[in-house]
C-alpha cells in the first residue's frame, strides 16, 4: 500500500484549526459567558462547530484515497526508546469520522438552540457539547494511541457531565456516575493494552505499529492479549455487553445529548478504533472471534429487550446498542469497510430519530411515554414524516440507506457462516418490529393523553426542523456511499479506505464471493422481511389497535424482558453491593484501625521519644561535664575496637 | 647540649601523658568549686602539651613545639576570660559553686 | 626496676613530683593548698620540657604559666576569699563515680597504647631543635598566621576579661 504524507502548509494549518475551533467555542462560552446575551451561546456554539465542518470539507477536498496528512505538534514523552508525539495524522478514515462528527455534530447544535431554548443552563450545554467535539476531534484525529486516549477520555468526562446535566436530580447523576464508571472499566483495558504495546514495540504510534506487526509472528499470544484488552475497551466505551446497561439510562440526559453522543459519535469511538487497528485484528483469529460472538448476543438481546419498552428514548437506546452490536459482527468478520459504512449510516439515522424523538418529547411537554401518545401524525407533520423515513431506513426497507449497509453485513455474515446470518436475520427483523412499533404507537390512531396537553402540541421552531430534514435527506440517500457491485457501481466508501483496510487483507479468511444472483436472493428476503414485520406491527397496533399493558399486568416471559431481563439488577446484586461492602470493611476496619493507628503511633513516638529525652537537660554542669567524659570514653574504646 | 639519647622510651611519656589527664579529668569530675575545675582544665592541657613535645623531641620535628607554644597562648587567654567569669557570677549568686547554676533544664 | 642512667633517675623524680602535686590540686581541702600545687606542678613539667631538650618551651612555659596564670589564680582565690570552710563536697556516691570514669579513661587510654604500633622515630642528627632560634625561625615563617592571629586572639580575651570583670554602673 502506497501512502503519500502530504506537507502542503495550509493543510497543516486547517488540520490543526479543526480542534481549535471547537476549544475556542468551549473558552468563549465557559470563561465569557456570563457577559454575553444568553441567546448568543448557541450561536457561537453551533458556528464553531460549522467552521470546523468547512475546514473538513476543505481537506476532504483535497486528502484522496492514498494520502495522509501528518501534524506533529510537538514533541511529548521522549525518553529512553520510547518516543510519543502530541500529534494529529489524518487519512481517509479520519476524513470519514471528521466529516460526521463535524457534520451531524453541527446539525446537532443548531437543533439544540432550539430544544434548550427555555433552559436556565444554555450557555452550560454549549460549552460541553463544544468540549465534547473538541475531544472528539482529538480522538479521531490523533496519530497514537495516547492520543486517542485522550479524546476516549475526554469524550466520557463529558458525556458524564452532559448525563447529569440537569444535576439537580439524584437519579439524573446517578445515571452519569453509572456511564462514567462503566467506561472506565473498559479503559483500563485499553490502558493496559497501551503498556503492552509500548512494551512490545517501544511506540504507540499507528503508522509505525502497523509496520512493526506484521513482524510479530511468534508473539501469537501477545497479540491476542493487546486485541482483547482494546476489545475490552471497545465494549465499555460502545456499549456492548456485558458493559451496556449505561446507555439506557444515559437518557436522562437532554435529546440532543443522547443523538450527539449516544447515537452518532461516542459510541462509535470503539468502532473506529478497532478499524483503526485492523492489523492488529486481523492478525488474530480468537480476538476476531471473541468480537463476532459478543456482537451477535448484544445484538440479539437488546432488541428482544426493545421490544417491550415503553419509554421513547429507551427504545430507541438499546436499538443503539443492538446497532452497535451488528457494527461489531462486521468488524469480527474481518469487514471493517461495511462496519464503518453502517456507522455512518447508523449515524444519520439515529440522531435523526433521537431528535424526532426530542421535537415529539419538546412538542408534548415532556411526556415521554408512548403509552400516553398517539395521534401525532396530523399534529406534528414534518416530525413524522422524518421519523418514519428514519425508521424505514433503520429495518432496512429497500434502497435506503440502512438497506445497503445492512445487507453488505448479512452478506459477508452468510459468506462466513449461515448461521450467524440467521441470527442477524431475526435480529433485524425484531429491529424492524419495535422500530415500527413505536411509530405507530406515537404516531398513529389518536390522542391518549390529556386534553391540556393536546392544546399545547405544536411543530418545532425551525432549528429543530432543518436539521431533521437534512438528516432524513442523508438517511435516505447516504446508501449512495457504498452501492455493492450487484448493481454495477462503484463501491465509493471501500474504495475510499481501500489504504486504510488494506494492511489487514492477508491475515483475514476470505471465503469465496457470493454469485450475484445469490445476492440479490439475499437482499430480497432481507427487504421482504423487513416489509413483513412492518405490516405485521401496523396489523398489531393500528389495526388492532393494541396497547403495551401497564407495568403491574406483566407476567411471566413479558415481564422479563420488561424488566431488562433484571441484568440491572444482577450487577447491583453481585457486583455493586460486594464492593460496597469490600469498601465498608476496609474503611471502617483497615483505615480506622490499622492505618490511623500506624500514623497516630508515629506522631505518638515523637511526642514519647521527646519527652525522655529532654530528662537529659539536668541544668547541672557536673552532670554535663561527667557526661562529656562518658562519651569520651565511649568514642575511645569504638575507636579501639573498629 | 645537642640531642637527646633515647634512653627514656617515648611510651613512659605517654604514659605519664594520660595519667596526668586523667587526674585532671578526676579533678574536674570531684570537685564542685569553680576556680579548682579550671585548675583541672589546666592540668589536662599541659598534659597534651608533654605530650606533643615528646613527640616532637623524638620525632626531630619542631612543628609540635610551635603548636604547643599556640596551646600556651590560648590557655592564657582561657584563663583570663574564665577568671572574669566566674568573678561576675560570684557577683551575682555570692558562691562559685557550680551545682548553684542549675536553671537552664528542662 | 633498675635505672641505668641520670636522665631516668631526673625522669621518674619530675614525674613522681609532677603526679604527686596534680593530686594534691584535686583533693587538697583548702583551694589555697590546690593553687599551691599546681604551681609545683608547672615547674616540674617545666622539668620534664629540659629533659626533652625543648628550652624556648621550657621557659615559656614557666613565665606565662608559673608566672602569669598562677598568679592570676591566687588573685581570684584571695579575692574571693575561699578557705577550707566555704568548700563544700559531692556526695561519695558521685566521688566513686568520677574515680571509676577517670580510672576507665585511662585504662583506655592505656589499651589503645599497648594496641598501637609505635614507629620507630630514626634517630634525629644532634640537631638545636629546641633552640630559641629554631623555633623562632620556624613561628615566623610557617606559622606567620596564626602568630598573628593569637594577637587578635589575645586583644578579644582582654577585652572580654575587662567587660566581664567590670563592677555594675549602677553599685
Amino acid at each position: 500500500m502506497t501512502q503519500n504524507v502530504l506537507n502542503d502548509p495550509t493543510l497543516l494549518f486547517l488540520g490543526l484549526l479543526i480542534p481549535l475551533f471547537p476549544l475556542l467555542g468551549f473558552l468563549v462560552n465557559g470563561l465569557l459567558g456570563k457577559f454575553l446575551p444568553k441567546a448568543s451561546a448557541g450561536w457561537i456554539g453551533s458556528g464553531v462547530v460549522l467552521a470546523s465542518f468547512l475546514c473538513v470539507l476543505c481537506i476532504f477536498n483535497a486528502v484522496s484515497a492514498q494520502d495522509v496528512i501528518r501534524i506533529d505538534v510537538f514533541d511529548w514523552i521522549v525518553f529512553s526508546g520510547i518516543d510519543i508525539s502530541f500529534g494529529f495524522s489524518i487519512d481517509p478514515l479520519t476524513v470519514i469520522m471528521m466529516l460526521v462528527v463535524t457534520g451531524v455534530g453541527f446539525l446537532i447544535h443548531l437543533y439544540s438552540i432550539g430544544y434548550m431554548h427555555d433552559d436556565d443552563g444554555f450557555g452550560r450545554f454549549f460549552t460541553y457539547l463544544n468540549l465534547f467535539i473538541f475531544f472528539m476531534l482529538l480522538l479521531v484525529m490523533g496519530s497514537n494511541y495516547l492520543m486517542m486516549f485522550i479524546g476516549w477520555e475526554g469524550v466520557g468526562l463529558c458525556s458524564y457531565l452532559l448525563i447529569g446535566f440537569w444535576f439537580k436530580k439524584d437519579a439524573y447523576n446517578d445515571a452519569a456516575q453509572k456511564a462514567f464508571v462503566m467506561n472506565r472499566i473498559g479503559d483500563l483495558g485499553f490502558l493496559i493494552a497501551m503498556f503492552f504495546l509500548l512494551f512490545q514495540f517501544g511506540t504507540l504510534d499507528f503508522a509505525a505499529i502497523e509496520k512493526l506487526v506484521p513482524g510479530i509472528t511468534s508473539h501469537q499470544g501477545l497479540i491476542t492479549t493487546i486485541a482483547l484488552l482494546l476489545f475490552i475497551g471497545a465494549i465499555g466505551k460502545s456499549a456492548q455487553l456485558p458493559l451496556y446497561t449505561w446507555l439506557p439510562d444515559a437518557m436522562a440526559g437532554p435529546t440532543p445529548v443522547s443523538a450527539l453522543i449516544h447515537a452518532a459519535t461516542m459510541v462509535t469511538a470503539g468502532i473506529y478504533m478497532i478499524v483503526r487497528s485492523n492489523v492488529l485484528f486481523a492478525m488474530s483469529s480468537v480476538a476476531l472471534q471473541v468480537i463476532l460472538a459478543i456482537g451477535v448476543v448484544t445484538s440479539v438481546f437488546a432488541a428482544i429487550i426493545g421490544l417491550k419498552q415503553n419509554d421513547i428514548k429507551k427504545v430507541l437506546a438499546y436499538s443503539t446498542v443492538s446497532q452497535l452490536g451488528l457494527m461489531f459482527v462486521a468488524l469480527g468478520l474481518g469487514a471493517f469497510t461495511s462496519g464503518i459504512f453502517h456507522l455512518v449510516t447508523h449515524a444519520f439515522f439515529k440522531a435523526l430519530l433521537f431528535l424526532g424523538a426530542g421535537s415529539v418529547i419538546h412538542a408534548l411537554h415532556g411526556e415521554q411515554d408512548i403509552r400516553n401518545m398517539g395521534g401525532l401524525k396530523k399534529l406534528i407533520p414534518i416530525t413524522y414524516i422524518t421519523f418514519l423515513l428514519a425508521s424505514l431506513a433503520i429495518s432496512g426497507f429497500p434502497l435506503l440507506s440502512g438497506f445497503f449497509s445492512k445487507d453488505e453485513i448479512l452478506a459477508h455474515a452468510f459468506q462466513q457462516n449461515i448461521l450467524i446470518w440467521i441470527i442477524l436475520s431475526i435480529s433485524s427483523l425484531l429491529t424492524a418490529f419495535y422500530m415500527f412499533r413505536l411509530v405507530y404507537l406515537t404516531f398513529h390512531n389518536s390522542f391518549r393523553g390529556t386534553d391540556e396537553t393536546k392544546h399545547h402540541i405544536h411543530e418545532s421552531p425551525w432549528t429543530m426542523t432543518v436539521p431533521l430534514v437534512i438528516l432524513c435527506a442523508l438517511s435516505v440517500v447516504g446508501g449512495v456511499l457504498g452501492l455493492p457491485a450487484v448493481f454495477h457501481a462503484q463501491h465509493w466508501l471501500a474504495g475510499y479506505l481501500s489504504n486504510v483496510t488494506a494492511g489487514s487483507l492477508p491475515y483475514l479468511h476470505h471465503p469465496e464471493h457470493l454469485s450475484h444472483s445469490l445476492e440479490i436472493i439475499l437482499m430480497s428476503i432481507a427487504g421482504a422481511g423487513a416489509i413483513l414485520m412492518i405490516l405485521f406491527a401496523r396489523h398489531q397496533y393500528v389495526t388492532k389497535k393494541q396497547l403495551p399493558p401497564s407495568d403491574v399486568s406483566l407476567t411471566g416471559f413479558e415481564k422479563l424482558v420488561a424488566n431488562k431481563f433484571y441484568v440491572d439488577e444482577l450487577y447491583e446484586r453481585f457486583i455493586s453491593q460486594p464492593v460496597f461492602k469490600l469498601s465498608d470493611a476496609f474503611g471502617g476496619f483497615v483505615d480506622k484501625q490499622i492505618v490511623d493507628r500506624l500514623v497516630n503511633g508515629v506522631g505518638t513516638l515523637v511526642d514519647m521519644s521527646g519527652k525522655t529525652l529532654r530528662l537529659f537537660q539536668t541544668g547541672s554542669t557536673g552532670f554535663y561535664v561527667f557526661a562529656m567524659v562518658l562519651g569520651m570514653i565511649v568514642l575511645f574504646i569504638i575507636r579501639l575496637l573498629i | 647540649m645537642g640531642t637527646v639519647e633515647h634512653i627514656i622510651p617515648l611510651n613512659w611519656y605517654i604514659v605519664l601523658a594520660s595519667f596526668l589527664f586523667c587526674i585532671g579529668v578526676m579533678g574536674v569530675l570531684f570537685r564542685k568549686n569553680g576556680i579548682i575545675i579550671l585548675m583541672c582544665i589546666e592540668i589536662m592541657l599541659n598534659a597534651v602539651n608533654i605530650l606533643l613535645v615528646a613527640f616532637s623531641a623524638y620525632s626531630g620535628n619542631s612543628d609540635g613545639q610551635v603548636f604547643v607554644f599556640f596551646i600556651m597562648v590560648v590557655a592564657a587567654a582561657e584563663v583570663a576570660v574564665g577568671l572574669a567569669l566566674l568573678m561576675s557570677i560570684y557577683r551575682n549568686i555570692g558562691s562559685t559553686n557550680i551545682d548553684v547554676l542549675n536553671k537552664l533544664k528542662w | 626496676m633498675l635505672i641505668y642512667r641520670m636522665d631516668q633517675l631526673i625522669f621518674f623524680t619530675l614525674s613522681v613530683l609532677t603526679l604527686l602535686s596534680a593530686l594534691i590540686v584535686v583533693f587538697a581541702k583548702s583551694p589555697m593548698y590546690s593553687v599551691l600545687s599546681l604551681i609545683v606542678c608547672f615547674f616540674t613539667i617545666a622539668g620534664h620540657y629540659i629533659l626533652l631538650n625543648a628550652q624556648f618551651l621550657a621557659i615559656t612555659h614557666i613565665i606565662v604559666y608559673a608566672g602569669a596564670i598562677m598568679v592570676l589564680f591566687l588573685f581570684v582565690v584571695m579575692l574571693l576569699n575561699l578557705n577550707k570552710e566555704s568548700e563544700q563536697h559531692k556526695s561519695p556516691k558521685l566521688r566513686i563515680a568520677a574515680t571509676i570514669s577517670a580510672g576507665m579513661l585511662f585504662l583506655t587510654l592505656l589499651a589503645s597504647l599497648k594496641s598501637t604500633q609505635l614507629v620507630s622515630f630514626i634517630a634525629p642528627p644532634p640537631s638545636d631543635n629546641g633552640m630559641v632560634e629554631h623555633v623562632g625561625q620556624k613561628l615566623f615563617t610557617d606559622y606567620l598566621l596564626p602568630f598573628e592571629i593569637s594577637s587578635i586572639l589575645f586583644l578579644s580575651a582582654m577585652i572580654g576579661a575587662v567587660v566581664l570583670a567590670k563592677r555594675d554602673k549602677k553599685r
